[in-house]
């Protein structure tokens, strides 16, 4: 069978389990065609071939033995170079940890592994997830497979550029503020969300603890829900994952195809204003028209303190990743310097290894958690945090979902926006808001820009209700 | 000019719990090899997360409510963050503005007089790895990392040395007391940092400065430094100026002490909530459940009720008073009969027997959940002395929740002890005919006999008292 990369994960595994395909021959496909896009598009900091290949091996001689049953049994997938994985090199794009090789696995990865997926490769990011377009990584930008002048989106850019191209069937990345969404959005393929506390956060790469959620990025949401009965639920290594009791995780299967007829689906006025992109605009108004097709109602609604929500995003976002940062001194892993003494060799490192975007967010986030500015900014910033939770939880108890575009813009291009940080920083207002709210939101593909460009809508659901938000991307998918 | 001490605590206390405070790593790292009690979590490694021991959460509450503590209802933890070699995460979680224990105090007696210390508060924290230096190379060890520490802040109520050894002496025996801390000093489970200033004799206020000393690991060296800064701090106000501000590390053990840090530099910590950890949320029953286990008595109280009303030896006295457990299953069995020395006497006895028993076979079991009424059978009916101890570990190893008496078990167990002379008489004579050379060396050298009643022992399955069979025997070899 000819191109196995191009398969969804759903097809790819009713062949596996029919023994029509065999792990082994699906990876070496998936491996194929990363040897064919890398020099190109650079997705991947770390290929692990041959991990994959004798681990697709063992999958093969166990599913002859009908011992594993799991949708993603000897499917290939990649990992946002953010998770730590035993015994292969994470480096969170950074430099500070080049060469670091964990002792340990990320219990995101740990599950897929024990559910029998083979893992391909880790993908290139942001450093520790700062920016949106993979631009700052210490590894190489990666390009956007649909145009290689722009950027993939970030800051997993490498695990959205790989699912579009088929370096894998689907990848675990990782999102603070847009991590997921942004770059699914950009190269066109479905990136979720997860409510805070949904996905284990064990062996993640912390960029803001209190933001951070482990989420699928993959072609469909068909897929996404494959792989969300796999990788959620409470963890005791995590103490702020979710206690779901014993039916917990649900299938996330088991809603689709669910008719849409009159629900209702809320369109901020905040996000369809000024400042966002005409044709972006004109594909999210063909996607609403189809969900109103489907039956669906749209009222309009509002988030008031939207305008407050990048702001606050920043300043808490920042102040947390400022100290989860401070481990990185050179003193147990990570790049080696000589020094004096050791203040002198932490501060060696720290200037070496951490990216200017970086080295921007510790200062400004120290800055923020110091004596004197708390009250400010940090101590403010949670103030507005809680406003915004409640702007969502009013305007989701109205509506059933709630969608807007998932970038104000479509993908721009490589350097386009590299001199200017704070327009970077800008282009997450639409993702960055739900983040410090904790609600769960689906970057879909929702058509694509007159030059063939893709755009993304983004679904917000109520806490722990990914499936409902699914389901209205499968229905749209679907149909 | 005469000065009078203004004097606050800051105590940390290494809780007794088996595992670390946010990992399964063991605590009972010390004197173990080099970081080997450690895991992803305590080495501050990328992508681990803290889950708070509940236990160790469980002792601070103990200890706050035992220093007369309210307790927060709702409780978090926070990031103090710097930078140190021994600080793996590049800070350290600890609680800033909502402590699990606030507003206590202490009652001290010197003297016949009260003087009543303040409690600020009890928190939780982890303690640090630990540095070292030689050959102009620092060794770090992270066995230490994340250890509980409890730390107990006082208001600044001392003014005098004694106040602040007799405090001192109290906490250390109330830690013991509740099981929350074996509080060996020598082992850094107990460590002290005062605050010290002066103000002339008969000022309210507070003076304009504070001294702050780190790190002192006995009560002693406690001591020394107190009295080297008085007269250090007093020798400054005599020429009219004011002390620096400032942090003093230990010299050696003399109490001698250098500055470390001036005021300018201090430390921005730029607390935090951790977001790693959820706030924890206790209710009125949970707080009260911690309360009720808490005893009637200080341990003072206790050691003076033992010492003067039962006329306990003052080494019984604090070996009771040092283990909650313990003394807790020895007041059940005292039972108001303080004055009959002879009962009193057999319990101490038997209670130091059922200790060993527990110590040598490591055996994991509260001791005051014992069944105080067969404590009180064994006492009445004496089982042979060389059973008494096998007896007492099968009855908790085996027979902990059973109600059976100590004769039963014995005979259950196989252990009883034949006590019939006729019996006891033919072993004795079969062992004399079958050895003539003991029964020859005997005559010269009584020690000798030893070896006899071993081998009757022996044939009889060890069910004999060794004693009865030695009386026996040295009547058949007059």
């Amino acid at each position: 069978m000819k191109d196995l990369y191009k398969l969804t994960v759903k097809e790819a595994s009713e062949k596996i389990q029919a023994g029509e395909i065999s792990s082994e021959e699906l990876t070496k496909s998936c491996l194929e065609r990363v040897k064919e896009m890398e020099p190109e598009i650079n997705a991947f900091i770390t290929v692990t071939e041959k991990y994959a290949l004798t681990r697709a091996k063992e999958i093969d001689k166990k599913l002859s033995k009908k011992e594993l049953r799991s949708p993603l049994v000897g499917i290939p997938y990649s990992l946002k170079d953010v998770y730590v994985t035993k015994g292969i090199e994470t480096t969170a794009g950074s430099r500070i940890l080049k060469g670091y090789i964990p002792q340990y696995d990320a219990t995101v990865h740990r599950r897929i592994e024990e559910a029998g997926g083979i893992l391909i490769g880790k993908t290139n990011c942001d450093p520790f997830g700062f920016g949106s377009s993979t631009e700052h990584s210490g590894y190489g930008v990666t390009k956007n497979p649909n145009n290689t002048d722009y950027v993939p989106g970030g800051s997993s850019g490498g695990s959205g550029a790989a699912v579009a191209y088929g370096g894998g069937l689907y990848s675990i990345a990782e999102d603070t503020g847009g991590s997921i969404r942004c770059p699914a959005s950009f190269c066109g393929v479905d990136g979720l969300k997860v409510t805070y506390g949904r996905v284990s956060r064990y062996g993640a790469l912390a960029y803001a603890s209190s933001y951070d959620t482990v989420g699928p990025i993959a072609q469909n949401a068909e897929d996404i829900a494959l792989i969300m009965s796999v990788i959620a639920g409470k963890d005791p290594f995590d103490a702020t994952s979710f206690e779901g009791g014993k039916d917990d995780p649900p299938d996330y299967s088991r809603n689709l195809g669910k008719s849409l007829k009159g629900r209702k689906i809320g369109l901020p006025k905040e996000y369809y204003g000024k400042g966002l992109d005409d044709e972006v605009r004109n594909v999210i108004e063909k996607a609403i028209d189809k969900y109103k097709s489907l039956g669906c109602e749209t009222v309009e609604i509002s988030l008031p303190y939207t305008e407050f929500a990048i702001a606050a995003y920043y300043v808490v976002g920042i102040s947390e990743a400022s100290s989860n940062l401070a481990r990185y001194d050179g003193i147990r892993y990570g790049i080696d310097v000589e020094a004096e003494g050791w203040k002198e060799k932490m501060q060696e490192v720290r200037s070496r290894g951490f990216s200017d975007e970086a080295k921007r967010r510790i200062m400004v986030g120290t800055y923020a958690l110091s004596k004197g500015y708390a009250d400010k900014y940090y101590k403010k910033a949670q103030k507005v945090r809680q406003l915004l939770r409640n702007d969502f939880e009013r305007a989701l108890n109205e509506v059933d979902i709630i969608l807007t575009p998932t970038m104000p813009v479509l993908p721009f291009k490589i350097g386009e926006n590299i001199d200017d940080p704070l327009k970077m920083w800008l282009v997450d207002a639409f993702t960055a808001a739900i983040n410090p709210v904790g609600v769960p939101a689906l970057s879909v593909n929702a058509g694509t820009s007159k030059d063939g460009l893709p755009v993304g809508m983004q679904l917000i659901g109520p806490h722990f209700l990914e499936d409902r938000l699914l389901n209205f991307a499968h229905i749209f998918e679907a149909s | 000019m005469s000065y009078e001490l203004v004097l606050g605590l800051e105590i940390h206390i290494q809780s007794k719990t088996k595992s670390k405070m946010f990992c399964a790593c063991s605590t009972d790292y010390f004197g173990k090899e080099p970081n080997t009690y450690t895991c992803p979590v305590c080495l501050g490694l990328p992508g681990a997360l803290p889950v708070p021991n509940k236990k160790a959460i469980d002792l601070c509450m103990k200890l706050g409510l035992a220093l007369n503590c309210s307790i927060n209802q709702e409780t978090k933890f926070d990031r103090k963050n710097y930078f140190y070699t021994d600080l793996p995460k590049g800070y350290q979680i600890s609680q800033y503005d909502q402590p699990l224990c606030y507003e206590g105090h202490i009652d001290l007696e010197i003297d016949g007089e009260n003087h009543r210390i303040g409690i600020t508060r009890v928190h939780q924290e982890e303690d640090t790895g630990k540095s070292s230096y030689a050959g102009g190379r620092t060794f770090l060890d992270y066995n230490k990392s994340g250890v509980p520490l409890i730390e107990v802040v006082t208001e600044a109520d001392f003014r005098s040395i004694d106040e602040v050894l007799e405090f001192a002496n109290q906490l250390r025996l109330l830690v013991r007391y509740l099981g929350v801390s074996d509080a060996d000093m020598e082992k850094g489970q107990m460590r002290f940092e005062p605050n010290i200033s002066l103000r002339r004799k008969g000022y309210a206020k507070l003076p304009p400065y504070k001294v702050e000393v780190k790190n002192i690991g006995s009560i002693s060296v406690l001591e020394n430094v107190i009295r080297g800064e008085i007269e250090r701090q007093s020798e400054i106000l005599d020429k009219g100026e004011t002390p620096v501000q400032e942090t003093r590390g230990l010299v050696d053990m003399t109490g001698e002490t250098v500055s470390q840090r001036a005021k300018e530099t201090e430390a921005d910590y730029r607390y935090f909530p951790e977001p790693d950890i959820p706030p924890i949320v206790f209710t009125k029953e949970d707080i009260e459940n911690v309360r009720k286990e808490l005893p009637k008595r200080s341990p003072y109280e206790l050691r003076s009720y033992y010492l003067d009303e039962i006329g306990l030896s003052p080494k019984d006295a604090d070996f009771f008073v040092n283990d909650l457990e313990v003394s807790s299953l020895f007041n059940k069995l005292v039972d108001g009969k303080e004055s009959d020395k002879k009962y009193i006497d057999s319990i101490v006895s038997l209670i130091k027997t059922l200790h060993s028993v527990i110590i040598e076979n490591s055996i994991d079991r509260n001791f005051s959940d014992l069944d105080p009424g067969f404590i009180k059978m064994v006492i009445e009916e004496p089982p042979p002395g060389h059973l008494l101890k096998e007896l007492l570990k099968v009855k908790i190893e085996t027979y902990w929740e059973k109600d059976l008496s100590p004769n039963e078990i014995l005979q259950k167990e196989g252990l009883e002890s034949v006590s019939d002379a006729n019996e006891l008489s033919e072993f004795a004579d079969k062992v004399i005919s079958a050895n003539p050379k003991a029964v020859s060396d005997y005559k010269n050298n009584p020690n000798a006999i030893m070896f006899l009643v071993g081998q009757v022992m022996s044939q009889m399955n060890g069910k004999a008292d060794p004693n009865i069979v030695k009386k026996i025997l040295e009547g058949k070899l007059k």
